[in-house]
């Protein structure tokens, strides 16, 4: 394997201002390495080819004329298709958006392309961002490179992927009910849901409004942080983007210290439907922060019980509403013939799959008057309790931890036709996107049963986003000091 | 169970999907079963609790409105199934009797 692929994006830098190699052949060893192995992971629906190498090579010039470059210069970075790109196609990994061009950037995206990064390809997600196992994706599943018969987690499934089988150092994601989270725990990555409105959701394709938080990815707590600090900060074509200073999250990543800091482990994260291995690390990982110097207490939240329910009533309404757009009129699929309405309803049937019916039909279902007070008044109550649940435990302690899912990845295929069981490997990430705090998922080991990742998730309050680093930084250092190596050594699913 | 077939398939038409008979028979239980398991959140004791409908906070953001470059009418239109005449080419909305 390519030195190259192998190097965190922080190193990478480092090497390319050094002049040590240039961006276009980093940019040239991911390709090779998206080359060799992506016919069996498909975590790419797009590869940017010489379009990225064209990138590449102006950060080469850039460099060469002297201007000042920031740190993912030349950085290739992958990007979940639900951001709009101009040049790239953007499917939302559905059927009702194949081919289509988008005809603005999204604020991230542009960001990352002036920061000089790389834009390497459009990686596989459930469609419209909806589910956790990139089965529902209108162009076929991505594989977990740890065992390519396992999913990668998602909505961000190939994004996971891509950065696990060292097909690109950073990854963009996006977080509604754990997207970001979930797949870095089942992949071994390290991801990052943001604030709510700390990192701009301008060309993000909407899912659930009031929820859907861009995010990065990465291998390393560090390389996450970089991406967060790049992508992240005030933007006015969102008027749900935060007015305040991006929280100190790369600082935090290099000062991994948790001596005196007061964490909290959510008691009602654990027991029936948790995977024992998950367990075992988990509790380590507690064990191992105390001696690192942490008081940490049990803290329950009594209300996290109900964001699952609360989420599926709240997720599925807002997609009802939002993805009334794709309407066959103005972009995307049109099929059938008839009146506009008949086309309508043609093209909607034709174009979305399975689970972006259920929710519609879920969400209409739920905002439907007779039913609104009792399904949807009610979890925006229950959205309100659980809030109150995190400031009671924040007055206590400086961050929340738990595990990051309740089982490692799954085989393909053993969910797909049960919603409901599908719809718990979110239950210990929903409450953090019901509450719009911040929360990261990074490696805690491999579960005994089955020698596949687990994470931790740490959760800070709003704005609170550097004090995830400062924890899962001092987490990976010692994780990886007692292992001797970073956990993604360990990936056997695609023998090197 | 919550919800009947009929029900579904009116749902179906209201969120303008054009569903078949396999679809709606396969959907109804589902549907079923998750709306049992949501209605879970009518255990919780709100009474007078306010509702979130987003966590921010932010109420009435306003910008300057200071005129700025757009998409050209080409770029508006350049996914668009149908065009004619520089406008979005659609389907007759009106049905003659």
């Amino acid at each position: 394997m390519d030195e190259l692929i192998t190097m965190t994006a922080a190193d990478l830098s480092a090497a390319m201002a050094a002049g040590e190699v240039s961006a276009a052949e980093v940019t040239t060893a991911h390709l090779d390495r998206i080359a060799a192995v992506d016919d069996r992971v498909k975590a790419f629906l797009h590869v940017a080819g010489d379009d990225a190498l064209a990138q590449a090579r102006e950060v080469d010039a850039r460099r060469k004329a002297g201007e000042p470059l920031g740190p993912l210069a030349g950085v290739p970075v992958a990007v979940k298709d639900l951001f709009t790109t101009v040049g790239m196609p953007t499917t939302c990994g559905s059927k009702i958006l194949q081919g289509w061009r988008p005809p603005y950037e999204s604020t991230i995206t542009r960001r990352l392309r002036d920061a000089g990064a790389v834009l390497i390809g459009k990686t596989n997600m459930d469609e419209f961002a909806m589910g956790s196992s990139t089965e529902n994706s209108g162009f076929g599943p991505s594989h977990n490179p740890w065992d390519l018969d396992k999913v990668p987690g998602s909505s961000s499934g190939g994004s996971s992927a891509a950065v696990a089988a060292y097909e690109a150092p950073l990854a963009l994601g996006t977080d509604t009910g754990g997207s970001i989270r979930q797949p870095a725990a089942v992949c071994g990555v390290v991801g990052t849901k943001p604030t709510y409105g700390g990192s701009s959701r301008y060309g993000v394709v909407a899912f659930a409004s009031s929820l859907d938080t861009p995010g990065p990815l990465g291998r390393t707590v560090l390389d996450a942080a970089l991406l967060h600090e790049v992508m992240s900060g005030h933007d006015p074509m969102d008027s749900t983007s935060i007015n305040a200073p991006v929280p100190p999250v790369v600082e935090a990543a290099r000062h991994a210290d948790v001596a005196g800091l007061r964490i909290g482990v959510v008691s009602e994260f654990s027991g029936d439907g948790y995977q024992p291995g998950v367990m075992t690390r988990f509790t380590e990982a507690v064990d191992l922060l105390e001696a690192l110097g942490a008081k940490v207490t049990e803290i329950s939240c009594p209300h996290f019980k109900y964001a699952l329910p609360a989420y599926y009533l709240i997720a599925p309404s807002e997609a009802s509403s939002n993805l009334a757009r794709f309407d066959g009129m103005r972009y995307g699929l049109r099929t059938g013939t008839g009146s506009a309405e008949e086309v309508m309803a043609l093209t909607r049937a034709a174009g979305f799959g399975a689970e972006v019916k259920r929710r519609i039909i879920l969400g209409t279902y739920a905002l439907s008057s007779g039913y609104y007070d009792a399904y949807y008044g009610k979890a925006q109550q229950v959205r309100t309790l659980i809030i109150r649940d995190f400031d009671a435990a924040f007055s206590q302690v400086d961050v929340l931890i738990s595990p990051v899912t309740p089982t490692t990845a799954f085989p393909l295929g053993e969910r797909v036709d049960d919603p409901m069981a599908m719809y718990l490997a979110d239950l210990c990430t929903i409450p953090t996107d019901l509450a719009g705090n911040a929360a990261i998922s990074v490696p805690c080991g491999l579960a005994d049963e089955d020698g596949l990742p687990a994470g931790l998730q740490v959760m800070a309050p709003p704005l609170a986003d550097d004090r995830l680093y400062r924890v899962a930084a001092a987490v990976e250092a010692a994780l990886e000091q007692r292992w001797g190596h970073p956990l993604l050594a360990e990936a056997k699913g695609l023998a090197r | 169970m919550p919800i009947t077939r009929d029900e579904v398939a009116h749902l179906a038409r209201l969120s303008r999907l054009a569903l078949s008979d396999e679809e709606l028979d396969h959907l109804a239980p589902q549907l079923g079963q998750i709306i049992e398991a949501v209605a879970q959140v009518q255990e919780v004791a709100a009474d007078g609790i306010p509702p979130t409908s987003h966590a921010t906070g932010l109420t009435n953001v306003f910008r300057e409105d200071e005129p700025a470059p757009c998409l050209t009418p080409e770029e508006a239109l350049s996914g668009a199934p149908a065009v004619e005449m520089q406008r979005f080419k659609v389907p007759r909305i009106l049905v003659e009797e």
